[in-house]
C-alpha cells in the first residue's frame, strides 16, 4: 500500500513540481520559476496544444458515439440469440485482446490513401459512378490530409472576437477520422460487453410483463430495457472516456503528430516534449493537464460506485 | 408468451427480421475481420508482390512471405517480452490477492477510503508520473532493465489486480473465514489454507488480464528501457514499421506475431477473459 501511495501520489506530486521548476533542459534543476506558471502559460500559448486539446475532445466525441452506439447496436442484436450467438460475440470482441500499436500499424495499411480503403471504394464503382455523374472521385487523403470539417471559427467568431484569432480550426480533422475507426474497431467490443452484461439483469418478467400488457417487441425495448441499461451506458462511457483522454500508443504507431498537427494529442505532447525536446517542466506541465481532464471524468464516478457499498 | 423460451438458446431465425439481424451480425462480423484478414495477408505475400493496387486479393502463391523476416527481426523481443510478462504477471497475482483479501475481510477505519485511493491509481495517466519513475529507477540502478520494468508493472498493476481480488473474496461468507478460525487457524493460515484453494479462477482471470495488459503495454516499454536490443516487442514492432522503408509484408507479418500470444489466450481462454474486463468497471 504503501508503494502504492508513493509511485501514484508522491510522483504526482513531484511530476507538479517539476512542472513548476525551471528544469527545461538536459540537466535537472529543481529551482522553482518565477513566475511559478510560466511552462503553463507557455505551453497554453502554443498553437500546437490548442490543436491537442481539439484533437482530444473531437476524438472521445466521436469515438464514444461510435463505439457505445455500435456496441449497443450489436448487444441488442445478439439479445435475440439466433444461430451463431457465440461465434458473433467472440468475433466482435475480439480486437480488444490485441495491442493498441498492432491495431494501429494495421489500420494505417487499410487507410493508406494509394490503396486500402480508397482501392475498395474504385473496387465497388462508387468513383466510376460519381465520374459519370460528372462530380470529382471520392479519394481522401486521410491521414494524410490537413484539413478540417465543420470548422466553426467564423460562426463562433461572432459571438467570441478572440476565437478569430486562434490558429487552429476548430472542427473535425480529416486525418482523425481513421483514428476514430480504428479505435472503435478495438473497443466497440468492449461497450458491446457491457450491455450484454448490463442484458442478463434484465429480469424476463419484467419483458414478459409487458408483452401481456400489449407492448410490440419493439417497445418492450425502447420502453422496458434501454432506460434499465442507463447505468450500463454511463460505466461504458466514463471507462471508454477515460482511455480516450489518456490514448497515445494507438495514435503514435498509426499517424504519429499527423499533418498540421491534425492527430497530435497530449499523449503525444508529454512524450515529445519529455522525451524527444528535454523540455521537461512542460512536459510535465501537460501530463498534469492530462491527469486533471481525466479526475474530472473518473473520480465523481469513483466517488458515487465506492459509496454506495 | 412462447417466445420467452427462446432467450437462453440459439436459435434458427423465423421472421424476416431475424434474417435482417443475421445479415447486420454477418456484414459487422466482416467488418471486424477485415483487418485481420489484412494483416495476415499481407504478411504472407513476398515483398515484390506487395503492390499497392492489389492489397486486397490472396497471394498469388504460397509461401513464407514476410514472416521469416519478421521472425528474424522480432524474436530477440519476444524473447524479452516473456521474460517480462510471466514474472510480472505472477507476481503482481499473488500481491493483489493478498491486499484484495485484506479489503474485502479485514475491515478497519478508513478501509474503504484507502480503496478509493488505491483504486484511483487504475485509471491515472502514466505520463503523470514517469519522470520520477525514471528518476527513482535510476537511484536504484534499475533504469534501463527488464527488472525494473517488472518492478514498475507490478506496482501499477496492483490496482485492478486488489480489486479483481476484493470483489472475488467480497462473494466468499465470512463463516468460513470464522470456522477456520473457530479452529485455531490465524489470519495468515485462514488465507492460506482456506481462501486461496477457492481463489483459483480469481486467479485465473486476474493472470490472463494482466498478462494481455503487460503485454501490450508500450508506453512503458519505450520509456524505461531505450536500448533496442532490451526493449518489449510491441515497441521493436513499432520500431520496424517506423523505418524509412516500410516492407509492408514483414510490418504485417510483425503485427500478427506480436498478437499470436493474447489472441490465442482470448480464443482459448474467453471466458476467463470477459470477466477481467468487466471487473474493470469498479462494481463493488
Amino acid at each position: 500500500m504503501a508503494a502504492i501511495i508513493t509511485f501514484v501520489y508522491v510522483f504526482i506530486l513531484i511530476t507538479v513540481w517539476v512542472s513548476l521548476s525551471r528544469w527545461g533542459t538536459l540537466r535537472i534543476d529543481w529551482r522553482l520559476r518565477d513566475p511559478l506558471f510560466q511552462a503553463y502559460v507557455q505551453m497554453f500559448a502554443m498553437p500546437r496544444w490548442h490543436a491537442d486539446l481539439r484533437n482530444v475532445l473531437v476524438f472521445t466525441v466521436l469515438f464514444l458515439s461510435v463505439s457505445i452506439g455500435f456496441g449497443l447496436l450489436l448487444a441488442l442484436l445478439l439479445d435475440r440469440r439466433l444461430l451463431g450467438y457465440t461465434l458473433f460475440r467472440n468475433i466482435f470482441l475480439f480486437p480488444y485482446a490485441l495491442s493498441f500499436i498492432v491495431t494501429g500499424i494495421a489500420w494505417r495499411w487499410i487507410f493508406n490513401p494509394e490503396t486500402g480503403i480508397n482501392l475498395l471504394f474504385d473496387g465497388l464503382g462508387i468513383n466510376r459512378w460519381l465520374v459519370s455523374i460528372g462530380s470529382a472521385p471520392f479519394r481522401p487523403g486521410w491521414t494524410t490530409d490537413p484539413g478540417v470539417l465543420f470548422s466553426i471559427n467564423d460562426s463562433l467568431g461572432h459571438i467570441f472576437p478572440a476565437v478569430r484569432n486562434l490558429s487552429v480550426h476548430l472542427g473535425i480533422p480529416i486525418a482523425l477520422i481513421p483514428v476514430v475507426v480504428a479505435a472503435s474497431w478495438q473497443l466497440t467490443g468492449f461497450a458491446m460487453s457491457m450491455y450484454i452484461a448490463g442484458l442478463a439483469t434484465v429480469p424476463n418478467e419484467l419483458r414478459e410483463a409487458a408483452r401481456i400488457d400489449g407492448a410490440t417487441e419493439f417497445q418492450v425495448y425502447t420502453k422496458v430495457v434501454l432506460p434499465l441499461l442507463r447505468p450500463v451506458t454511463v460505466s461504458t462511457a466514463i471507462i471508454l472516456g477515460h482511455v480516450s483522454l489518456k490514448i497515445f500508443d494507438l495514435i503514435f504507431a498509426m499517424t504519429g503528430v499527423g499533418p498540421g498537427f491534425a492527430t497530435d494529442v497530449p499523449g503525444i505532447f508529454v512524450f515529445d516534449m519529455t522525451f524527444k525536446a528535454t523540455r521537461y517542466n512542460l512536459g510535465a506541465a501537460a501530463s498534469i493537464v492530462m491527469l486533471l481532464l481525466v479526475a474530472i471524468v473518473i473520480v465523481p464516478y469513483l466517488w458515487r460506485n465506492l459509496r454506495r457499498n | 408468451m412462447q417466445f420467452s423460451l427462446v432467450n437462453f438458446r440459439q436459435s434458427l431465425p423465423r421472421t424476416i427480421w431475424d434474417w435482417l439481424i443475421l445479415i447486420v451480425l454477418l456484414l459487422s462480423a466482416l467488418f471486424f475481420l477485415m483487418p485481420i484478414y489484412v494483416m495476415v495477408v499481407t504478411g504472407l505475400k513476398q515483398a515484390q508482390n506487395v503492390s499497392l493496387s492489389t492489397m486486397w486479393q490472396l497471394p498469388a502463391h504460397l509461401s513464407g512471405g514476410g514472416f521469416y523476416e519478421a521472425w528474424r527481426r522480432l524474436y530477440p523481443n519476444l524473447g524479452n517480452s516473456l521474460q517480462l510478462t510471466i514474472p510480472a504477471t505472477i507476481i503482481s497475482s499473488i500481491l493483489g490477492s493478498i491486499n484484495g483479501y485484506i479489503f474485502a475481510k479485514w475491515k478497519f477505519r478508513g478501509s474503504n477510503t484507502l480503496f478509493a485511493v488505491l483504486v484511483f491509481g487504475l485509471f491515472i495517466p502514466y505520463q503523470s508520473i514517469l519522470i520520477p519513475l525514471i528518476q527513482f529507477l535510476e537511484q536504484i540502478k534499475l533504469y534501463g532493465t527488464i527488472w525494473g520494468l517488472i518492478v514498475v508493472h507490478v506496482v501499477y498493476g496492483l490496482p485492478i489486480c486488489s480489486l479483481i481480488f476484493r470483489n472475488f473474496f467480497a462473494n466468499i461468507p465470512d463463516e468460513l473465514v470464522e470456522a477456520a478460525r473457530i479452529d485455531g487457524a490465524g489470519v495468515v493460515r485462514a488465507f492460506l489454507l482456506v481462501m486461496l484453494p477457492l481463489a483459483l479462477p480469481a486467479f485465473v482471470v486476474v493472470g490472463i488480464f494482466q498478462f494481455t495488459n503487460i503485454w501490450n503495454d508500450f508506453l512503458f516499454g519505450v520509456t524505461i528501457l531505450p536500448n533496442p536490443n532490451a526493449q518489449p516487442v510491441t515497441v521493436a514492432l513499432n520500431n520496424l514499421s517506423g523505418s524509412f522503408s516500410v516492407d509492408w509484408n514483414v510490418v504485417m507479418a510483425g503485427a500478427v506475431i506480436v498478437a499470436l500470444p493474447t489472441a490465442l489466450i482470448y480464443i482459448l481462454l474467453g471466458r476467463f477473459f470477459v470477466r477481467g474486463l468487466l471487473a474493470g468497471s469498479v462494481k463493488g
